[in-house]
């Protein structure tokens, strides 16, 4: 009776190449060529967009849009710059959804529970509905992401939320009123600041530095010519491919 | 005796045990590793709802808690013990609602995408301890005895009650801490704030209601010569603790059960996160208890 | 007779009470144990009973402005000794439910908050915000 929803829409639902398809931008209908981006089928249609759009590339989290098909009462989400017109789809971008940005120094906060708490003492509402996880374009476990901020365990924070682009979308549909991937930065942050294992040969090489080892070599690549530098540059070391 | 398939039992720790009460599942998990339990905490679980609001209709409160039975019962779990007493006033409350409620279950169902909800059983560690393992066989585990030591058990509000749907001990007259601690060798004590309120979430809306409440527990224990007293509460140990904060070296160790019990089972008191408090009314009890000991044999 | 017939406006407020708690209202004969058990009774402008029976007698808009709710945290001292079986408790939480639904509560959190919020247990900051705001 119940099947796994797939966030993204799927090849076959999108409309095949050039077809006349119809849909519906903030209720209004038009008729875009099929095999276009909701981004460019809106652009087509006439909107001159300077807000829910960024990057173009799936990447920036600007252009987050929420759409129904026809028929069907559940909601789906994607990115407006990746996700392809279906004939009958009613959309609207949600470019922004309120959630100021919280001021804080890095440095003089320690990565305790007690952190997140002061600054996203709302985490505490959460509900486990799993709304936000249902309403991600990245299909992050975003739910597990409060759960673990709860339990202090930043580094599970980090690792569930690495793929947030901060879209908003989870911050729309949160009955609790929570701020998600705020709290997934500031979590993400004090992760990487300060409990992250430090790389040996990075520090290493760091030291090697600053004892000198690699003076000479950059004295005397400064002095070098143009000449001898095109030359040491054609004849620099290529790591293999693969 | 606790048989071979169930010395596995799926755990549910919450919250506060991972964060500011760790020292309650360490001490935990610690005692029960030597009487042959493994705590298999549940991968992946969730908040269990905190307390949820219990009307009729409230269904989104019911989805934390269902979530969490859905969690353990997809992981092949019947059962899932718990140490927290909000957790376990949740769960078992969210359970035994559910199980009454068609029209809840229902739509907590679908919510959920499943088919139906699983009858998961919510077990409290003290429930384990006393009937599973038994009192005997406690006893007989017991390296460090904690002779002369006065404790003075607290069990608060949410372990016990409401009593028809918590079912884990008599209301007004619990036992069951006191038949754990009298196994581990401690003189329990016996006062009349045993079952009360310490004020629970007024610790957050109204501070000086909940410190009224703690003060007035403490004062019965200490009316009762208590050395400690024992919580199975992050919020009561939390509670009692704060609302003595002015009284010093006066005021009243309070401690977790659990980490009584892993003391007596032989875990070193360095280990089980006493505080310096309770540190010092422990080894003035063991010391109190061996010079009776060396003048009674003497 | 039953006085759950009564139609007036008031009663309706005591009826919707009474279904989201799920209690008989009129199982109370006003003894006065829960008021005599409870802990926070002295926190509260009218004492548990109190609120009850403003219900029962038609006053429920008595009992929605009463500050009693909010004080209660339900330890259910008073359901453990009425000897009519009445959760008090569930009366009060439904109180504050109609109150809440109406974005009615004493209590704001606001991020200004969090700084003493994070110094206290979880769990108690997790039912508070549960239980007395919207």
């Amino acid at each position: 009776m119940f099947q796994k929803q797939e966030v993204a829409a799927s090849q076959e639902a999108q409309a095949p190449l050039g077809e006349t398809t119809r849909i519906y931008i903030m209720g209004k209908s038009y008729d875009v060529p099929g095999g276009l981006t909701i981004l460019k089928a809106m652009e087509y249609a006439g909107y001159r967009l300077v807000r829910g759009v960024g990057c173009r590339g799936g990447f920036c989290g600007a252009c987050p849009t929420v759409y129904r098909k026809a028929g069907d009462f559940r909601l789906y989400v994607g990115l407006a710059c990746q996700t392809g017109v279906e004939d009958g789809m009613y959309l609207t971008q949600i470019p922004f959804y309120p959630a100021p940005k919280p001021v804080y120094n890095l440095q003089q906060l320690s990565p305790e529970l007690g952190t997140i708490l002061r600054f996203f003492p709302e985490i505490v509402r959460c509900l486990q509905c799993n709304t936000c996880t249902k309403v991600c374009p990245q299909s992050l476990e975003v739910m597990n992401c409060i759960a673990a901020a709860q339990q202090g365990d930043f580094k599970r924070v980090a690792e569930l939320s690495f793929d947030c682009i901060s879209c908003g979308l989870c911050v729309s549909r949160c009955p609790a009123e929570i701020a998600h991937y705020h709290m997934g930065l500031l979590a993400r942050r004090l992760y990487g600041a300060h409990l992250i294992p430090r790389a040996a040969h990075l520090q290493r090489r760091l030291e090697e530095i600053e004892k000198g080892r690699f003076e000479e070599e950059l004295i005397a690549l400064c002095r070098a010519d143009r000449q001898t530098l095109e030359r040491l540059y054609a004849e620099r070391v290529i790591e293999p491919e693969g | 005796m606790v048989d071979e398939e169930k010395k596995t039992l799926a755990y549910y720790p919450g919250c506060e045990l991972r964060t500011r009460a760790r020292v309650l599942d360490s001490s935990a998990r610690r005692s029960c590793e030597s009487l042959g339990i493994t705590l298999q905490e549940l991968k992946d679980w969730t908040c269990c709802g905190g307390l949820v609001a219990q009307v009729k209709d409230n269904y989104m409160a019911l989805l934390a808690p269902a979530r969490v039975l859905l969690q353990a019962h997809r992981q092949g779990f019947k059962e899932l013990v718990t140490l927290c007493a909000f957790c376990f006033n949740t769960l078992r409350r969210a359970s035994y609602f559910l199980e009454r409620h068609a029209e809840a279950r229902r739509k907590v169902a679908t919510f959920l995408e499943v088919e139906t909800l699983p009858q998961v059983r919510v077990l409290h560690l003290l429930e384990v301890l006393c009937d599973r393992v038994g009192i005997d066989r406690l006893r007989e585990a017991v390296r460090r005895p904690l002779k002369g030591l006065r404790v003075a058990p607290y069990y608060g509000c949410l372990l016990l009650r409401p009593a028809r749907e918590i079912s884990l001990d008599d209301p007004e007259e619990p036992v069951l801490m006191e038949k754990l601690l009298g196994a581990l060798g401690c003189e329990v004590v016996d006062f009349s704030s045993r079952t009360d309120c310490c004020g629970s979430y007024h610790i957050v809306t109204n501070q000086g209601a909940a410190s009224q409440c703690a003060r007035a527990i403490l004062h019965s224990a200490a009316n009762a010569n208590a050395d400690v007293l024992t919580a199975s509460c992050p919020v009561c140990q939390f509670n009692l603790d704060w609302s003595q904060s002015g009284n010093g070296d006066t005021a009243m160790p309070v401690v977790y059960f659990a980490q009584l019990l892993a003391l007596a089972l032989g875990e070193p008191m360095e280990r089980l996160g006493f505080d310096a408090r309770a540190a010092a009314a422990l080894e003035r009890s063991a010391a109190a208890d061996k010079g009776e000991a060396s003048r009674e044999g003497g | 007779m039953s006085l759950l017939l009564s139609l007036r406006r008031k009663e309706g407020l005591a009826k919707e009470v009474a279904a989201l708690s799920e209690q008989n209202l009129y199982a109370c004969y006003q003894c006065g144990k829960c008021t005599a058990a409870c802990p926070l009774a002295f926190a509260m402008d009218e004492p548990p009973h109190q609120i009850i029976r403003f219900l029962q007698l038609g006053q429920a808009d008595r009992a929605f402005k009463s500050d009693t709710p909010w004080a209660c945290v339900g330890c259910l001292s008073c359901a453990g000794f009425c000897p009519k079986g009445v959760d008090l408790a569930r009366i009060m939480e439904a109180l504050r439910t109609l109150r809440l639904r109406k974005l009615d509560t004493p209590f704001r959190y606001t991020q200004q908050d969090g700084e003493w919020l994070s110094g206290l247990p979880q769990s108690a900051v997790v039912a508070a915000m549960r239980k007395v705001t919207w």
